[in-house]
């Protein structure tokens, strides 16, 4: 017993002081050794280099300092190589410089786009004996950012409406609509959100709209005719509801205000007046667009695609998860090339208490201030604004002219997609000025929770937002 | 003649000296010449931007042109209010950002510590078989790219992917995940019937952000994305466990096994205490990781559902780029710095060594003391053992 007591006492403390205890005399030797070794090396060093080591301290400091002088050095010929500093801007004249050759940056749906953009771009330069690179952006606002920064951006380049107002304000975009002739051509709302402060910086490059889309098998299966098509918001209640399934839902559409607001615009609102002046968001108008989505989404007939778990209306649409959606026209290429067997018909929105309302959005063709040839970057947008490229590009990815003189010919072309030209004369376009975009994305994630908030809270909310951006 | 040897003599005494001082202002140089590579390298990937991006949050720059070209202007603090003190979408986005990401690093970091710690100490054990096998199959998602991890995640996370697919098996319906953006705890407090906080939470809050929506937990989506980066982060802190496990030796495992100490007692009580600072270590590179959190929500969700996955580092690059606000950007990213090196301060402070109390020392003076006398008592017994050898080996006082 006394010597069990005696061994778990010993290795106890053994525990409580870790080795220090287990070392016993040889480490303690070494150890020793070691100090004494270590000491007295110090000793001789300290003896020796006393002033040599406050010499190299000396020397040292001194090639830190001509380190960072370098370096500082380095940061004023950055701003004058990599940065540009001198940006003069050009009133009037244009420069013309043959010699570097011009870049086009596009944001490509997919292949067909991109052949189809670099066979017209290279027609031009054979015409105009000019070089050119078409390269495709992963992430075009990012590039375009990195472009304006280094002073070497892309000469043209596409240009959404809701980064155009921040670009512009920053002088890196070339306000060449004065030397467009045919400018008037163009629907008046789409120069309008492609305007920044009284000046034209883009000539649209399309556009598109959005109007119903319906699987006519669906329709059929569920008993509805041709002379059932919604044409107000209580039909569009009654067909969304006799088309509803246990597999699928009548409707449905992305939770943004890009689908949404079609609803806003057909009981005469909208989150911006009509001008792009003013916020409206909270207005009785709005209010009333929105309650009916809510209205729609809480009968069941009707569910956001995020929450059939797709990524857009498309993609609902296409795996059969619904009868309908709202959806613009590109949706035609994405149903041909990834769900050909689903049989579709495209027809207008119903109308609300203020008439036929849709939305519409286009893309432009932009060019850098800071471009080195903007004579030949306007002649080859002049050149991919004409007719028969646009039609070119209409038979190969499938956009819609924003040149009002095309629609026609365009509509002879494609007249299965006739409500979707036919959706311009009404249609409103999203808030385009700088800062908006926030606050569009903003709405776009609480629409996600319209379900359980109320429209108003909602509107109140962006109205606030938009008020901070529309003084 | 005499004054020439002399000079010799003396010359010779100092040979062996003079050129080793030549060879070592030489070493100098060299070793500056070998440096100047990398610090050139750094100062201008590294010193340069963080002084110009530094510049850029205390200016009215616009994104055009050099940020230190004539045309831009000093303009105070005034990006640091906007996201902190107007109120407004900037600040409040600001305030979503931080308590996502607060609630993401409050999760995170102490479960990739633990997990990592408990697969070192297993892999560390001699008895398992094919150790260097799990070794490389826990380190494997470390190495992988975080976005391919980011791409599958969502596969197995959407709605009607394979999560769902073996919850339905159980007969349950698994939530849309990266489509929840309700908060867990309140989830949590819907299900007690609890769906609206009291009004002194809702009606006060910091940042534009209510107290109630502050406490609102992790959002599913959020979930999610904690899951993977443990997932992928801990095979990396397994590693430092496994090495700071295979210096500390056997000894006092071995010492407190013969002790009678279970496996729990000497993980907790023997083997953590010694692998503190590796501990730190983790912890300190886990709360920088986990605030600068970028690509899993980069590539992944881009801040949604309802911003509920918006982190501030993903908010400076989107505030930058995509909202040419770029003052808002690199103070946003300024402001991150504050709080990552304050946080790692809060973290030495509470982790570092503190001073025993007088009664532990006194406690362990008595140990010591008490051990001292018993190996006395020991020593002589071992000695009168010897001298009376034949005796046995029970002997009695």
């Amino acid at each position: 017993m006394e010597r069990k007591n005696c061994f778990s006492h010993s290795s106890k403390s053994n525990l409580a002081w870790g080795k220090r205890n287990k070392g016993h005399a040889s480490t303690r030797i070494v150890v020793f050794f070691k100090l004494k070794f270590c000491n007295v090396k110090n000793l001789m060093i300290d003896f020796k280099d006393c002033s040599v080591r406050r010499r190299i301290m000396k020397r040292k400091l001194a090639v830190v300092a001509s380190t960072f002088s370098v370096l500082a050095m380095l940061l004023a010929g950055c701003g004058g190589s990599g940065f540009s500093s001198e940006n003069s801007p050009t009133s009037g004249s244009l420069t013309s410089d043959k010699t570097k050759g011009l870049n086009i940056l596009i944001a490509s749906s997919g292949d067909p786009e991109t052949k189809a953009v670099k066979k017209a771009v290279q027609d031009w330069a054979t015409k105009n004996d000019r070089k050119v690179t078409v390269s495709v952006a992963s992430d075009i606002n990012q590039q375009l950012s990195q472009g304006f920064a280094s002073g070497s951006p892309a000469d043209v380049f596409y240009l959404a409406p809701d980064q155009l107002a921040g670009y512009a304000s920053s002088g890196s975009l070339l306000a060449y609509g004065d030397q467009i002739s045919n400018r008037d051509d163009y629907y008046p709302s789409l120069l309008q959100s492609l305007t920044y402060k009284g000046k034209l910086y883009a000539i649209p490059k399309d556009v598109s709209t959005l109007q119903l889309v319906i699987n006519t098998d669906m329709w059929s299966a569920a008993g509805l005719t041709a002379s059932d098509y919604p044409k107000t918001w209580a039909q569009l209640e009654n067909v969304a509801k006799k088309l509803t399934t246990s597999s699928h839902v009548g409707l449905s559409f992305s939770p943004q205000y890009a689908r949404v607001g079609t609803f806003m615009a057909q009981a005469g609102g909208g989150l911006v007046n009509a001008k792009g002046t003013k916020a409206t968001a909270n207005s009785e108008q709005s209010l009333k667009g929105l309650t009916e989505v809510k209205k729609l989404i809480a009968s069941g007939s009707t569910a956001f695609s995020s929450d059939l778990g797709t990524g857009w209306g498309g993609e609902a649409f296409g795996t059969g998860k619904a009868a309908m959606t709202i959806e613009g026209n590109w949706i035609l290429g994405s149903l041909a090339a990834d769900y050909p067997s689903v049989k579709y018909k495209v027809i207008a929105l119903p109308s609300g208490p203020a008439g036929k309302g849709t939305m519409q959005f286009t893309n432009g063709w932009g060019i850098a201030e800071d471009s080195p040839d903007q004579k030949g970057a306007v002649s080859l947008v002049k050149y991919l604004t004409s007719e028969s490229v646009i039609m070119e590009f209409a038979k190969a990815f499938g956009i819609m002219p924003g040149n009002s003189k095309f629609a026609a010919d365009w509509e002879k072309e494609y007249p299965q997609q006739a409500p979707f030209i036919d959706g311009l004369k009404y249609a409103i376009g999203v808030p385009a000025a700088k800062g908006a975009s926030t606050v569009v994305s903003d709405f776009d994630s609480q629409l996600a929770q319209l379900k359980n908030t109320e429209p108003k809270a909602i509107l109140d909310k962006t109205q606030t937002n938009l008020e901070a951006i529309y003084k | 003649m005499f004054a020439k040897t002399d000079t010799e003599s003396t010359g010779n005494d100092f040979v062996p000296y003079a050129p080793k001082k030549i060879k070592h202002a030489k070493e100098q140089l060299s070793a500056w010449l070998f440096c100047a590579p990398m610090l050139i390298i750094l100062g201008v990937f590294l010193v340069i931007p963080i002084i110009m991006a530094l510049w850029v949050s205390f200016s009215d720059w616009t994104g055009r042109g050099n940020p230190f070209s004539a045309g831009v202007h000093f303009i105070g603090v005034g990006n640091y209010e906007s996201v902190l003190t107007t109120p407004g979408l900037a600040q409040s986005d600001f305030g979503t950002a931080i308590r996502n990401n607060a609630w993401y690093t409050l999760l995170v970091v102490p479960l990739q510590t633990l997990l990592s710690l408990l697969l070192a100490v297993m892999l560390n054990r001699r008895i398992l078989k094919a150790r260097s096998f799990f070794r490389t199959a826990f380190y494997f998602p470390s190495v992988t790219s975080s976005v391919a991890i980011t791409v599958l995640w969502l596969f197995l996370f959407g709605s009607t992917g394979s999560i769902n697919a073996v919850l339905s098996w159980f007969g349950v319906k698994g939530p849309n995940w990266f489509n929840d953006p309700r908060g867990l705890l309140q989830i949590l407090l819907a299900h007690l019937g609890v769906s609206r906080g009291p009004s002194a939470l809702t009606q006060h809050g910091l940042l534009g952000i209510s107290w109630w929506d502050w406490l609102a937990g992790p959002s599913v989506a959020m979930f999610a994305i904690i899951l993977m980066v443990i997932f992928t982060t801990s095979g990396t802190f397994m590693l430092m466990f496994i090495a700071a496990l295979q210096s500390i030796g056997e000894g006092t495992e071995e010492a407190a096994i013969m002790d009678g100490a279970n496996a729990w007692q000497r993980l907790w009580h023997v083997t953590v205490p010694q692998l503190k600072p590796t501990i730190f270590t983790v912890v300190t590179l886990g709360i920088i990781g986990t605030w600068q959190v970028f690509d899993q929500i980069y590539t992944g969700t881009k801040g949604g559902p309802s911003k509920t996955t918006l982190t501030p580092a993903y908010l400076s690059y989107s505030a930058a780029f995509d909202n040419q606000e770029w003052g808002q950007g690199a103070a946003i990213s300024f402001i991150l710095f504050v709080i990552i090196v304050v946080m790692t301060w809060i973290q030495r402070q509470i982790m570092k060594d503190r001073k025993m109390s007088r009664r532990k020392i006194a406690y362990y003076e008595a140990l010591k003391s008490e051990t001292r006398g018993l190996r006395h008592v020991s020593a002589s017994q071992l000695s009168s053992s010897a001298n009376a050898s034949g005796r046995g080996e029970d002997h009695h006082e």
